[in-house]
């Protein structure tokens, strides 16, 4: 593989954080003392990025996912360990080592809330000192891919949140940087818009090969963008490597959905799957019944042929178990030795 | 330097996208100085002069000190210490420029603008108005530019300390009022220093505020002659280089403890 884009060694950060005594009278015992409680949002990570890799970064809401990625784009100073990012430490060459890199936060916007979105690209031309003629060719190229040609001259707060989000997405690349720090970037998005991005974002990676890392708690975008996941829970990694290799572990096994013609209930379905590798689960509406199975043909073909033999059934659905579902395993399990 | 540039360029744009903020301010500053006029003049009454000011000359301090504040004044504290607490200060640190910087050029695009489109326009209804003097000499008109410039500077490095210190208090919407209402006291907006006791005159001797609003009215009605005025730009030139060191103590100790708020 090419040469490494970021570099974590054991990376953590802590945050000082006070917590309130109860009742008035701690509440006046907290004006002159605190009580202060140290927590680990980020514990030791290591891992590395190559060049032209596009790596999912997931994990739930406080597993510190947000905390890294700020530490990798030197907004906040890590506790403890080394961040070499670009073959730079974010926070010691902070001027230097923002012009190679592009950051979009979902949640927030970095473009100029009140003038036109052209007048916030023209500013930033400035502020990265790009040249007319590259600019130019790169950002026409961009505005067309992602069609945002005729929003340029409209105020950001008259956009809506998929063009304000295109948009985000194309001032973020006004400098053609080396590296992308996608932070939750098709939060509250539609499905068309999420394609359009999910294609740049794919296009820019082949032609320039920019090093992607994306955040998001829509495995869609890390199913179709990335090979590699870093999965991390309370502040650690618990799995770093292929998507397909996750799936490949977890995903063993199969849903069979029933929708039954006639009432039934989950006691007079149980004796069905006796001796076989399967369990019941109900479904979300009345009536529909869910059989988790091994994924071994005998097994699901026997499963089928007992329900279908002493229930009416109107419809059969048979489900692969799907990414989000591993990752909620794998959370729920806790860690994984794989 | 060019991005700099660009900035004030932008918030002339942004200033432009709020015209009613615009023509609001144009009333506001006319009541101000319209009833401080009639204060003055009943004060006044028929004195030739007190504290060495001749009533135009009042007049005339007033309407500038209003119209000079146009220039000086921004809101860059409150603009900082909500960028702090909404948690965008974070997409600032990802941009090379330094932020305090872009700030106070933001606050001169915000200057420039209302200075051309509000102070002078004002200006010129104000004098049809009231008894106005306006200085013939050409070297008033200079010191007052290179004063107003000056006063500026100061100003905005005392909204820059205000605003950074929301890093620390992550709520400091006290002391920013406080400072206003410091400001628009000491500063010498309501009331020209000379009318001070003599023991609070020499307290602020040693604070920056009359750096503000006193001086620069002071060279403009011509209050001020001969050395005076260079003692009073250097008092200016002098407080905007020592407010650097507690700006830039500041913003580096924040930067290193920097918490970004909400996600």
């Amino acid at each position: 593989m090419g040469k490494e884009v970021i570099e974590v060694q054991s990376l953590r950060k802590d945050f000082k954080s006070h917590s309130s005594r109860s009742g008035l009278k701690g509440a006046f015992r907290d004006l002159f003392t605190r009580n202060y409680k140290v927590i680990s949002a980020v514990k030791d990570i290591s891992f590395t990025v190559n060049e032209g890799e596009m790596v999912g970064y997931i994990g739930e809401n406080g597993a510190g996912k947000s905390t890294s990625i700020k530490m990798l784009t030197g907004i906040l100073t890590p506790t403890s360990g080394t961040v070499r990012v670009n073959g730079m430490d974010p926070h010691k060459e902070r001027e230097k080592f923002v012009r190679s890199i592009g950051v979009v936060f979902g949640q927030r916007s970095q473009l100029w809330w009140d003038i036109a979105v052209q007048e916030s690209f023209r500013l930033l031309k400035k502020v990265y000192n790009v040249p007319d003629d590259v600019y130019n060719e790169h950002m026409n190229h961009v505005i067309e891919s992602l069609d945002i040609g005729p929003l340029l001259d409209k105020p950001v707060r008259k956009l809506s949140l998929g063009q304000r989000m295109r948009c985000e997405l194309a001032a973020a690349l006004l400098h053609n940087p080396k590296l992308l720090f996608l932070d939750e970037p098709t939060i509250g998005l539609d499905v068309l818009v999420k394609l359009k991005i999910r294609n740049f974002l794919k296009e820019i990676n082949e032609k320039y090969k920019t090093t992607i890392l994306l955040t998001t708690h829509d495995l869609t975008d890390i199913e179709a963008l990335c090979e590699r996941v870093v999965m991390l829970d309370e502040g650690q990694i618990i799995y770093d490597g292929k998507l397909a290799k996750l799936r490949s572990n977890w995903g063993e096994g199969k849903q069979i959905e029933f929708q039954f013609g006639e009432n039934v209930t989950g006691d007079e379905l149980q004796p069905l799957l006796k001796e076989l590798d399967a369990e019941w689960t109900p479904g979300d509406r009345p009536n529909v019944y869910v059989a988790n199975v091994v994924n071994e043909e005998h097994v699901i073909s026997e499963v089928i042929g007992r329900v279908v033999a002493a229930h009416r059934i109107t419809d059969i659905k048979i489900h692969e178990i799907s990414t989000e579902e591993i990752i909620r395993n794998i959370y729920e399990e806790g860690m994984l030795n794989g | 330097m060019g991005k700099y540039i660009e900035m004030i360029r932008i918030r002339f744009l942004m200033m432009l996208a709020y015209r009613t903020n615009y023509y609001s301010g144009i009333l506001i500053y006319s009541i101000n100085i319209g009833a401080y006029y009639f204060l003055w003049s009943a004060i006044y009454g028929d004195k030739g002069e007190i504290e060495g000011l001749s009533v135009i000359q009042m007049t005339t301090y007033i309407a500038v000190a209003w119209m000079a504040r146009a220039f000086y004044f921004n809101n860059i504290d409150r603009e900082i210490a909500q960028e702090i607490k909404e948690g965008k200060v974070a997409v600032e640190f990802i941009r090379p420029y330094h932020y305090l910087m872009m700030k106070t050029m933001q606050g001169l695009g915000e200057g420039i603008f209302r200075l051309s489109f509000f102070s002078i326009p004002g200006m010129f209804i104000v004098s049809l108005i009231f008894p106005i003097e306006f200085s013939a000499a050409a070297s008033t008109w200079l010191f007052f530019m290179v004063a107003i410039i000056l006063s500026f500077i100061v100003n905005t490095q005392i909204n820059l300390l205000t605003g950074v210190l929301t890093f620390f208090f992550f709520n400091n919407d006290g002391l920013i009022r406080a400072k206003r209402v410091v400001i628009d006291l000491f500063s010498g907006l309501l009331l020209p220093i000379s009318f001070y006791p003599g023991w609070a005159q020499s307290v602020m001797d040693f604070l920056p505020f009359q750096a503000i609003s006193y001086i620069p009215s002071m060279i403009f009605t011509e209050g001020f002659k001969g050395s005076a005025v260079y003692e009073a730009l250097l008092f200016q030139v002098i407080w905007a280089a020592i407010l650097i060191i507690p700006i830039q103590a500041l913003w580096i100790i924040a930067k290193k403890q920097l918490i970004v708020q909400g996600g």
